[in-house]
């Protein structure tokens, strides 16, 4: 009984996945035919965000088109690099369905895990569910010994200023119900890590429920992620930002 | 209300409790006047233990990276077959 009624809501829900995306070309093919493997029987659509990629992500987001289905993946690009949290916005404008998830394209957030965060949400009604990586089941893999550091230093510090009562602020791998992302989006301003971070605090002070689910993270195989002092500046500016503002 | 306020009140009333003790001399006075510094102390350790503990428990996933690699390889293999131009890469 109880299945049957959680099929019914799975084929009533629709899921839009906002993929932002420069200069992955290799990346969001690998990511889509992962998506597309990994949620059958599923409704969603694929949209891909792209900041105006010299390296012809475009062009082969149009050919994924030709294999999946126009209506399954959506291509909304933008003429120039315009920054993360108004990519997610422009992607929103174009979702059709009623729950967004927002995920990178680097491979690092592995569409497998797709089905658990949907599955938690219908179990729980959560307004959002939130990869975290720092809970049993989930994992990092390809961090040196100071980019561990760092990391655990700032959830500290976290944890510690603002008590968010989520375990993984900065991650980017979630699941929204779509007028919670609409909500929260509107009232955030910051950029990069930090973005992630407001994102969830202010979610959370809004008194969202916010569920959490399991997630490895995988750093870049193609390409090259950066951490470097200015980061960390402004992570800790974003901090002091929010301690202020939420 | 404001997290900052959150914080800044339990501040205030920290120090309220302490003025309270130094007024009341419960405790010897000369006790009394290091407890900030024991409590900023105690804050830095347990910042410290936090870190280290959350070092040491720190959760990888090396098999992950290998479970990745084979779906590359799979992705390819399908992507190619339908004729996207992945590259030869």
């Amino acid at each position: 009984m109880i299945r049957n009624s959680m099929e019914e809501k799975e084929e009533k829900n629709k899921y839009s996945i906002i993929v932002p995306t420069y200069n992955e070309r290799l990346n969001i093919a690998l990511t889509i035919y992962l998506i597309f493997k990994h949620l059958q029987n599923v409704n969603f659509e694929v949209i891909v965000v792209d900041d105006g990629s010299p390296d012809g992500t475009q062009e082969i987001v149009k050919q994924l088109q030709q294999v999946y289905g126009e209506d399954c993946i959506l291509l909304r690009p933008r003429p120039k690099k315009l920054g993360l949290g108004t990519a997610y916005m422009h992607g929103l404008k174009h979702a059709t369905g009623n729950f967004v998830v927002i995920m990178d394209a680097d491979l690092s957030h592995h569409p497998k895990y797709l089905p658990s965060f949907i599955k938690k949400q219908i179990e729980t009604g959560a307004s959002i569910v939130t990869g975290t990586r720092y809970v049993k089941g989930g994992g990092v893999h390809g961090w040196n010994l100071m980019r561990k550091l760092t990391s655990r230093g700032a959830n500290v510090l976290a944890h510690t200023l603002l008590w968010p009562g989520v375990s993984d602020l900065t991650g980017s791998f979630r699941l929204y119900q779509k007028s919670v992302l609409e909500d929260v989006i509107s009232s955030c301003v910051s950029k990069g890590y930090v973005f992630q971070m407001e994102m969830i605090v202010r979610a959370s002070r809004k008194g969202y429920h916010i569920e959490e689910v399991p997630i490895t993270f995988v750093d870049r195989v193609y390409g090259s992620s950066k951490l470097g002092g200015s980061e960390i500046v402004e992570y800790l500016k974003g901090l002091l930002y929010l301690l202020v503002t939420t | 209300m404001k997290h900052i306020v959150k914080i800044m009140a339990l501040l205030v009333a920290l120090s309220a409790f302490w003025i309270s003790l130094l007024q009341t001399s419960v405790l010897p006075q000369s006790y009394t006047w290091l407890l900030p510094l024991y409590f900023i102390v105690s804050l830095g350790c347990y910042g410290l233990l936090m870190v280290g503990v959350g070092l040491i428990q720190f959760p990888t996933c090396p098999h992950e990276a290998i479970l990745l690699q084979k779906d590359i390889v799979e992705a390819k293999g399908f992507l190619k077959e339908k004729g996207v131009d992945i590259g030869s890469e």
